[in-house]
């Protein structure tokens, strides 16, 4: 197994204090932002751009929690995933209804997980607008999904597994690439 | 390198609480807290079980129960078809496995069923492909409403482990009751029951409860006071002198609520027969939680039903 550090703890705070700045620039009228992370991952990294929106503006954004496991289509029907997976919560503290929603998520791979987080979403309201604002981009999308924020674009292989490490779910911090070697 | 196995459920059918492990009782505990936020949504329907098609096969009248399902079967986008006894095939006499087998035909991947005999669902589970859910068989086993009833007491006290639950009434026919012992003290609860003698089984102490003759003495002290129905139409021959009689033994009346703990939670399945087991001041006091026990059954049955759709396809062995 070869292991390679994309971003270290610092890289990873500068990286989010760029994508802070870029939502304040981009967001127009800051009242109408509003952070959801896309569980689990997603959650702290939302949480940590709102303290840095707060620190730049003044104005500190709602931060919500979006679980999209009820909404993938690896399971159904169509069930590629073996086994149910488990439910975590979703939890909106307030409408999302005519907010500019700012979608968080730690990698944009196939560009699934996003298509279910907007289905997800629009079963809660009808957002003025939503933007996608992902960590790490690492290409292969399957879909016709961009993200308008994207604090590294790596390149990666199928084969390889892109690892976001957080603090507030993983104990350390930082972002591998990790190829299994065969053998 | 040490993976945790994702949990799951072993069996690929719920027939009961009995065959479950505390590990698969807290993993549906887990998955209907989540589903309950669903239920506070504007659009109040997920895509998770889109394409399958759900069975209610009711064999014995249910009104709450069988909406219930309809509900959480409709909230996760499946097909539900709604099979009753009445005006079908089975007033012609056709067996209830080879009812099963004809709906089994046409492909359906859960069966819900209400029998009035116990091992019902079971003889399907074993013969079926589809995935079977015990909505109440005869006087054995109503694991969903034991479950909702596990739910509504963990979302108010936090915790099942160390709580004292009193069950009060008919303990006779009720399938409840059965259910709930099995699950409270699987989770670490101690169970109290009570009822007149001629509506305690003999032997239900060997489930792991206690039994006492006089209300009073189950009630004292305890965290969550359950008051079973009465079930008058099951009474052919009845087993107390009079509903009056009844009332004036066995009634929770709010007099004798005060010996449960303070904030002691009031439980009751339903239909309620209001006058008879309970007196309308508890039913509609401040303690009782009887209307969110059928909020959270919605969410149980959409969690059993997710789980279930995950699971591994065994056959249930029991």
């Amino acid at each position: 197994m070869t292991r390679v550090q994309v971003l270290d703890a610092p890289g990873i705070a500068r990286t989010l204090a760029r994508m802070a700045a870029q939502i304040v620039e981009r967001a127009g009228d800051e009242k109408l932002v509003y952070l959801i992370g896309v569980q689990t991952r997603g959650v702290p990294l939302a949480r940590r751009l709102a303290a840095l929106i707060k620190a730049a503006t003044g104005h500190e954004p709602p931060v919500g929690a979006l679980d999209i496991t009820l909404y993938r289509d690896d399971v159904g029907p169509w069930r590629t995933a073996h086994l149910q997976p488990l439910l975590r919560a979703t939890e909106l503290p307030v409408p999302v209804d005519e907010r500019v929603i700012f979608l968080v998520d730690d990698v944009l791979y196939t560009g699934r997980t996003v298509r279910a987080a907007l289905d997800t979403l629009m079963d809660y309201g009808r957002p003025q607008a939503i933007r996608l604002a992902v960590l790490i981009d690492r290409g292969h999308r399957e879909l016709p999904i961009a993200a308008d924020f994207v604090g590294r674009a790596v390149q990666s292989a199928h084969a390889e597994d892109v690892q976001v490490h957080l603090k507030e779910c993983d104990g350390d911090e930082g972002v591998w690439i990790v190829k299994e070697v065969a053998g | 390198m040490s993976v945790k196995p994702a949990p799951r459920l072993r069996g690929k059918d719920l027939v009961g609480i009995d065959p479950l492990s505390p590990d698969e009782i807290q993993l549906i505990l887990d998955t209907a807290d989540e589903m309950a936020e669903i239920g506070q949504r504007p659009i109040k329907k997920v895509p998770a079980l889109r394409g399958k098609t759900v069975v209610n096969l009711f064999m014995e009248p249910s009104t709450r129960t069988r909406f219930s399902f309809e509900v959480a079967e409709k909230r996760l986008s499946a097909d539900s078809l709604n099979f009753s006894s009445s005006g079908t095939s089975v007033e012609k006499g056709e067996s209830l496995l080879d009812t099963a087998h004809n709906l089994e035909a046409m492909q359906p991947d859960f069966i819900v069923i209400r029998h009035r005999h116990a091992g019902a669902p079971h003889q399907l589970a074993r013969a079926l492909r589809a995935s079977v859910v015990n909505a109440g068989d005869g006087a054995h086993e109503h694991p969903t409403q034991a479950l909702l009833d596990a739910m509504t007491i963990r979302q108010r006290r936090g915790r099942l482990d160390g709580l004292v639950v009193a069950i009060v009434g008919d303990l006779q026919h009720s399938r409840v009751v059965r259910s709930n012992i099995l699950l409270l003290s699987k989770m670490g609860a101690t169970v109290r029951v009570a009822g007149p003698p001629s509506l305690v089984p003999v032997g239900i102490e060997k489930m792991g409860c206690e039994v006492h003759h006089r209300l009073e003495d189950a009630i004292a002290g305890v965290d969550v006071v359950m008051m079973l129905r009465i079930q008058l139409e099951r009474q052919g021959r009845m087993n107390f002198p009079s509903v009056r009689e009844y009332y004036d033994f066995f009634a929770l009346t709010p007099e004798r609520f005060k010996l449960a703990k303070k904030d002691a939670l009031v439980m009751h399945p339903g239909p309620m027969n209001r006058g008879v087991e309970i007196d309308s001041r508890v039913a509609d006091g401040p303690h009782s939680v009887i209307l969110e026990q059928v909020t959270n059954g919605v969410a149980v049955r959409m969690a059993v039903l997710y789980l279930l759709a995950g699971g591994s396809g065994e056959p249930t062995s029991d």
